[in-house]
């Protein structure tokens, strides 16, 4: 109905045709807003997703999508993506389209005689409105992942997470323990560990958790990327950032990599984030505690207390 | 291709007269042409070698992350500084610029001689900056501390330093030039709204690294004293911020990917109009599109650090600002489509590189919304989704541009025609070669592969030995390109002053091929 309001006023074909694929353009739209009701859901509910289950979290043969989301944060990120690759496939393949289409049509000896027109005012308006309106449309879910990630206040626990060149240190204030975590090489590379993502100490977290971690860096500039959780930060020495993670139920393996050029090791300082069940990692808290005890303040005073206490 | 034989009507005898100390906008942007083409052959060489050291998983060729690292920071300044940069601007530009706006030459033609002469001694720089002292491995965005005395203590980094002031001060003065050219010396008649899109294209560039190259300046320069006189501007232990170093590598480096694509925006849209034998479609929107791409691009720096910790605030500004670009972008895209539609097409070689620059640049353009987004870019900052994202703007679309314009001109500068046949299968072996490279490199920054990796984890192998294949394919595409160069200069046949008919309107279809050392006796005049 539309497009055909937009060829009487121009009265060219090639009105009738983009004003067509127009409107699918803006059908495409309207199932985005749709989805766009059920990510504001999600936004304040963050069970309404099921997590992804016993999938490792770690890229796989022949991927060509995202790796699994783990986490609400992940999964809107996803949702976002995937919105995106149709709009972005369906603008290409309507380009791609129309180049096929005039190069057929237009071609010299199928058209030996050339139009003149050089200007179409309504087209004009067109091209420029409407791709503005499908940014618009890009921008709600996009602006509120970004403002759902910034909600560092609401996590239970903290980790400080340092880049070093080459490797990661993990600290948990809260608990007096912290360690250094390498790559294992690939010559003592053990059954079910994984080249290059495999670490000798993992970040060991509780499943069902929400983490704020605190990443700074000692030397030069790292970047800590966990791409399942949704989660990359540079690493700055004398700063720290803050950013959350929202580890999912269940015990699983969460894997990535240092994503900021640091020199002649830069490929080999993994991030390997193990997600354990409140029991299991309270058990793994206790002999940390007694492995990775920090030499400082943090557990001083613990030891006082129990001295005056007698 | 320089063909002095027919082009010598009052051209220096003497080798060293004609070309070392030229002043002739032609000889020079010869000249530019033939270094950029050197230039593309060692670092387009450093891609090759890199593709295979990626090809399978493991270490393979290379002696260690820091040789790859090095091939990487040599690779993208080589391309971005030594072969875009002198091939689109300081070729073609020179070339016609001063003929399409009816001038007899550049303004300041002995800027213009040193501006290219300054060239070669940076790049000797920059090669060396490679070699010496363990090469500086860095990255082509040379962010301290990595690029710091702590980072890389030798002297390869204060190589590349230099290498970085001599050729932007070769920029600036070939900014100016163009700049000075356009606003004085056009033809009477030429009003600006009546100036050709690739002059347009120049003027906007110009503009854009008349602004944005002296910040890089000013960074490295701090970046030098950092290293060597004991400041701290970058130094958080004395008290300066990397983050600093970003802001303002990126207030240049935004500007600079556009100072990299407008000229060949030029280029496409008169190949366009040529070959659809019919004018431009929406001239004025096209010229405005570049003026607003141009302006915008200099407000968009921070979503390349989205990542470093800014805030929320700020990263929402930079997304909306960023996707704001699409919006000329689209405008562009539409407005060559709309130029083909009802015109009558033939497909000679620049339009094959012309139409592969449409739907490349569009590929690009769109992944570059994906990234817009700061909330997404998290998953994919610096994965190799970033890599398959510039590189189909920059290797399929400037490099595309940069092909188009050579075959689009190729009879005009040097006279002769190249072979059609020739031509068309260099266009689809590189056609078929690039896609094959850079589109599963998608895939692979999806599945979070970082850039920068001399090895990955075994599960990336699959695509990365499909764009190591893809890279030969390309690679081969660059051999044929020589063999057309060849073939042309062997068989010597003569071009028409318009092998183009009646779609090729610009001035410099009016004069002979090539046209002669002087180009006009008496100023063209404009209806």
């Amino acid at each position: 109905m539309a497009h055909l309001v937009v060829n009487r006023i121009v009265g060219d074909e090639f009105m009738a045709f983009l004003a067509k694929s127009l409107l699918n353009q803006t059908a495409q739209l309207c199932a985005s807003v749709r989805r766009l009701a059920v990510w504001g859901a999600a936004a304040f509910c963050a069970t309404l997703y099921p997590m992804a289950s016993a999938q490792a979290a770690q890229p796989q043969p022949w991927q060509m999508n995202l790796q699994p989301a783990a986490g609400t944060m992940s999964q809107m990120a996803h949702d976002l993506h995937n919105l995106l690759l149709v709009i972005i496939t369906l603008i290409s393949l309507f380009v791609l389209g129309l180049l096929v289409y005039v190069g057929v049509r237009f071609r010299a000896s199928a058209n030996p005689n050339p139009s003149k027109t050089s200007h179409n005012t309504v087209i004009e308006i067109l091209w420029t409105v409407i791709p503005v309106i499908i940014l618009v449309g890009i921008a709600i879910p996009s602006f509120r992942l970004l403002y759902y990630m910034d909600r560092t206040a609401d996590t239970d626990m903290v980790i400080k997470v340092t880049g070093n060149q080459w490797y990661w240190n993990y600290e948990y204030p809260d608990e007096g323990v912290a360690f250094d975590s390498y790559m294992i090489d690939e010559a003592d590379l053990e059954e079910g560990q994984t080249r290059l993502l495999s670490v000798d100490n993992p970040l060991v977290v509780p499943a069902d958790t929400r983490i704020k971690l605190l990443i700074t860096g000692n030397d030069v500039m790292h970047s800590f990327f966990v791409p399942s959780l949704a989660v990359q930060v540079y690493a700055f020495i004398g700063r720290t950032n803050e950013v959350w993670i929202d580890v999912p139920a269940g015990k699983q393996t969460y894997y990535g990599q240092c994503n900021q050029i640091c020199g002649i090791n830069h490929a080999y300082m993994p991030i390997e984030v193990r997600a354990l069940p409140r029991n299991e990692y309270d058990a793994w808290l206790s002999t940390a505690r007694e492995e990775f005890a920090m030499n400082d303040a943090v557990v001083e005073p613990k030891t006082l207390v129990l001295a005056s206490a007698n | 291709m320089s063909a002095q034989a027919h082009a010598d009507h009052g051209a220096p005898s003497s080798f060293v007269r004609r070309w070392l100390y030229s002043t002739n906008h032609k000889d020079i942007g010869t000249m530019y042409i033939v270094f950029a083409i050197l230039a593309a052959f060692i670092g387009g060489g450093l891609s090759v070698f890199m593709r295979m050291e990626l090809m399978e998983p493991g270490v393979q060729y290379m002696a260690d992350g820091h040789v790859w690292n090095v091939f990487t920071t040599a690779h993208g300044l080589i391309m971005v500084f030594f072969v875009v940069m002198p091939g689109l601007i300081g070729g073609f530009g020179n070339w016609f610029v001063p003929i399409m706006i009816g001038a007899p030459d550049m303004a300041f033609p002995r800027m213009n001689n040193i501006s290219f002469w300054l060239l070669p001694p940076a790049f000797i720089l920059l090669l060396l900056s490679a070699v010496m002292d363990g090469g500086a491995g860095v990255g082509w965005t040379i962010y301290p501390p990595l690029s710091a005395k702590a980072g890389t203590p030798g002297m390869s980094m204060d190589l590349a330093i230099f290498s970085l002031h001599l050729a932007g001060a070769s920029s600036i003065l070939g900014a100016a030039n163009f700049i000075t050219t356009i606003f004085n010396m056009r033809t009477p008649g030429m009003t600006l709204h009546k100036m050709p899109l690739f002059a347009w294209a120049m003027l906007i560039t110009a503009f854009l690294l008349l602004l944005a190259v002296p910040v890089l300046a000013g960074a490295i320069t701090m970046l030098l004293t950092d290293r060597n006189f004991g400041t701290t501007f970058f130094i958080p232990e004395g008290g300066g911020d990397p983050i600093l170093f970003l802001h303002l590598f990126w207030f240049f480096g935004h500007p600079e990917v556009y100072i990299m694509i407008l000229p060949a925006f030029g280029i496409v849209s008169h190949i366009i109009s040529t070959f659809s034998k019919k004018p431009i479609f929406g001239y004025l929107g096209m010229a405005y599109a570049m003026v607003s791409i141009g302006f915008v691009g200099f407000i968009v720096w921070a979503h390349h650090m989205y990542t470093v910790g800014l805030s929320v605030d700020t990263r929402a500004y930079f997304t909306a600002a960023t996707m704001v670009i699409a919006v000329p972008t689209g405008v562009k895209i539409f407005s060559w489509i709309a130029t083909m539609w009802g015109g009558s097409i033939t497909f000679r070689t620049p339009m094959l590189w012309a139409i592969g620059f449409i739907f490349l640049f569009t590929v690009g353009g769109v992944t570059g919304v994906v990234l817009s987004n700061a909330g997404l870019d998290v998953v994919l900052h610096n994965t190799y989704y970033v890599i398959a994202h510039f590189h189909y703007v920059l290797s399929l679309g400037a490099v595309f541009g940069l092909f188009a314009g050579f075959y689009y001109w190729f009879s005009k500068m040097t006279g002769y025609e190249y072979s059609e046949t020739l031509g068309k299968l260099h266009f689809w072996v590189t056609f078929i070669g690039v896609n094959l490279t850079f589109f599963p490199m998608h895939f692979l920054g999806l599945a979070g592969m970082p850039r920068r990796y001399i090895d990955y984890p075994d599960a990336f192998a699959g695509w990365n030995m499909v764009a190591s294949i893809g890279s030969y394919v390309s690679a081969a595409g660059a051999i044929l390109f020589l063999v057309v160069i060849a073939q042309a200069f062997i068989a010597k046949r003569r071009a028409a002053d318009n092998p183009y008919g009646e779609g090729a309107t610009t001035l410099e279809w009016q004069v002979s091929s090539p046209p002669p050392y002087h180009t006009f006796d008496e100023l063209p005049k404009i209806k």
